[in-house]
């Protein structure tokens, strides 16, 4: 199969890289790599447990950690359920309060409503307009209670970053187990986790040219950061996870990471000059509004919106083009996208917004063909919005009264 | 969101041609144009109707403009293809759920189609006001 539509949605998933894929390939048949890693009576079990183990330590060296730090997940998701879950419920006789932000993966926001249910006390933040969440924020809102704190490193959809070195230094001071999802940030920022007094951090293996259905759990030693399992079963990884681990998934996720070390200074200077190029090319279409801003992002990530247009029909419109929406019209529910309007952005923004994400793979060519096609787009979209025609008539939007259903 | 062909069609023949397919405005102050303006941006859709009455109440003319997603425009268009030529009376009887079959609307976009009734509704009821 020739994909002819172009890929703009790496930070939904990554393609495999081909290198990762060979490895992978060596781990499924009767002549290859098959055995159970646990199986310790023969050979078949040493060899994958050694496939699996070398796999850990390059997951461990793209961040600077120890390889027994890292528990293998099912991905992000999973990781996010246990760092959330499993430290609430271990530390709970501590206190109940948690602290997280609203623009959260919804892996972490979801976790924290269950626990609500569970009767823990949530305090969600809101962002500053560039959708980072400060230190004073975090400080103004803990108490006695609060016993574990969750921030995003990356926003997935906007790609802000915030700051976990600030953040990782109060939370310690305050005996604070202190969360990171990570999953956008591997591959795209250097991470340093001898340096950085984070307890527990998210990974995922598809985000970062690695497979799905894999990722991964730092769990601090020294201090150490204790946690109440999820899945009970065999007492595999440490009696974190229990499972049989899937040497494939494994050795290619610890393979991605290998290569993103080795390439993300080359990678990320290229999707650097890539995102600037688009950005000149796109910056000329009235009314556009980036979602999030240069000086604190992450270059992979471009979030716009076209003022005036809903974002499914752009998304109809570009159709040669995969991109994704932060309307989320897309999905069954017709809400705006949540991280847009903790924002503080206006309805007809936060319902036209398109998050343009670049990988390893994207051309020089296709970025300018895609700014073009969206030029193009936005223009003819315009021209069948009556919101268009009322903001070319000068009329305050803010000030009709609309027809609600 | 995976929508019928028949959705995709005219979204697509709306977005290439739209001077072909009604996109545009009539003089709302004319006694014989009728607007209706329905939707809200907070809920990412609103939809323009403007009809153009003769004095047999037969719609001789129609224009729109439509902020929202792909089923709304093509819902716009559908609406547009049926009141052509129609009297008041008949264009009064034009239910949602003919535009939403036409066009084999998923059911989350059934609303689409509602909009389109309200518009016909509100648009006849502005040129009926002008005549009274």
């Amino acid at each position: 199969m020739k994909n002819k539509t172009v890929y703009f949605d790496y930070a939904s998933t990554t393609p495999v890289d081909p290198r990762v894929a060979d490895k992978m390939h060596e781990c499924l048949l009767l002549d290859g790599n098959f055995g159970n890693p646990a199986s310790r009576s023969h050979e078949f079990g040493w060899k994958a447990d050694e496939a699996v183990e070398k796999a850990r330590l390059q997951v461990a060296n793209l961040v600077n950690a120890d390889s027994r730090e890292i528990v293998w997940t099912s991905g992000a998701t999973e990781s996010d359920n246990l760092a959330i879950k499993g430290a609430a419920r271990f530390y709970k006789d501590r206190g109940n309060h948690i602290i997280t932000s609203k623009i959260e993966h919804k892996a972490v926001l979801d976790p924290c409503r269950q626990l609500e249910r569970e009767g823990f006390e949530i305090t969600y933040l809101d962002p500053d307009e560039d959708g980072v969440i400060s230190l004073e924020n975090i400080k103004k809102h803990v108490k006695d209670s609060t016993i574990l704190i969750s921030i995003m490193h990356i926003n997935n959809e906007l790609g802000a970053v915030n700051d976990i070195e600030e953040i990782g230094k109060f939370t310690r001071e305050n005996k604070i187990i202190f969360h990171v999802d990570a999953a956008q940030s591997t591959g795209k920022l250097p991470i340093d986790l001898s340096n950085l007094e984070v307890d527990l951090m998210s990974f995922s293996g598809h985000k970062t040219y690695g497979p799905k259905g894999i990722g991964a759990l730092y769990v601090r030693r020294k201090p150490r950061v204790r946690l109440e399992a999820l899945l009970h079963g065999g007492g595999h990884e440490r009696g974190f996870r229990a499972g049989t681990l899937p040497t494939h998934q494994i050795v290619g996720m610890g393979e991605a990471f290998k290569i993103a070390a080795e390439e993300m200074e080359s990678d990320n200077k290229k999707i650097k000059e890539l995102s600037e190029i688009f950005w000149q090319e796109i910056s000329d279409i009235e009314e556009i509004v980036l979602n999030g801003s240069f000086k604190n992002k992450v270059p992979n990530i471009t979030n716009v919106s076209f003022a005036y247009i809903e974002g499914e029909s752009l998304i109809m419109a570009l159709k040669d083009v995969a991109v994704s929406s932060g309307s989320a019209c897309t999905s069954a529910s017709l809400e705006p996208s949540y991280v847009l309007r903790a924002l503080g952005r206006p309805d007809e923004l936060a319902h036209s917004s398109i998050r343009f994400s670049f990988g390893r793979f994207t051309t020089v060519d296709e970025v300018k063909m895609v700014a073009q096609t969206a030029k193009k787009v936005v223009k003819q979209l315009r021209e069948l919005s009556p919101l268009w025609d009322m903001y070319l008539d000068g009329v305050d939007l803010e000030k009709v009264e609309w027809v609600h259903h | 969101m995976a929508y019928s062909r028949k959705v995709i069609k005219k979204f697509e023949d709306t977005l290439n041609n739209p001077q072909l397919h009604n996109v545009g405005r009539l003089d709302p102050n004319s006694k014989h144009v009728g607007t209706g303006m329905v939707g809200a941006p907070a809920c990412g859709d609103v939809m323009r109707l403007q009809i153009e009455v003769n004095d047999e109440n037969i719609i001789t003319d129609c224009k729109f403009k439509t902020y929202g997603c792909g089923s709304a425009i093509a819902s716009s268009l559908q609406m547009i293809e049926m009141l052509k030529g129609k009297t008041l009376e008949e264009a009064k009887k034009i239910k949602d759920r003919e535009i939403a079959e036409l066009l084999e609307l998923p059911s989350i976009k059934i609303h689409c189609s509602v909009l389109a009734e309200d518009s016909i509704k509100k648009a006849i009821a502005d040129y009926e006001s002008k005549k009274a």
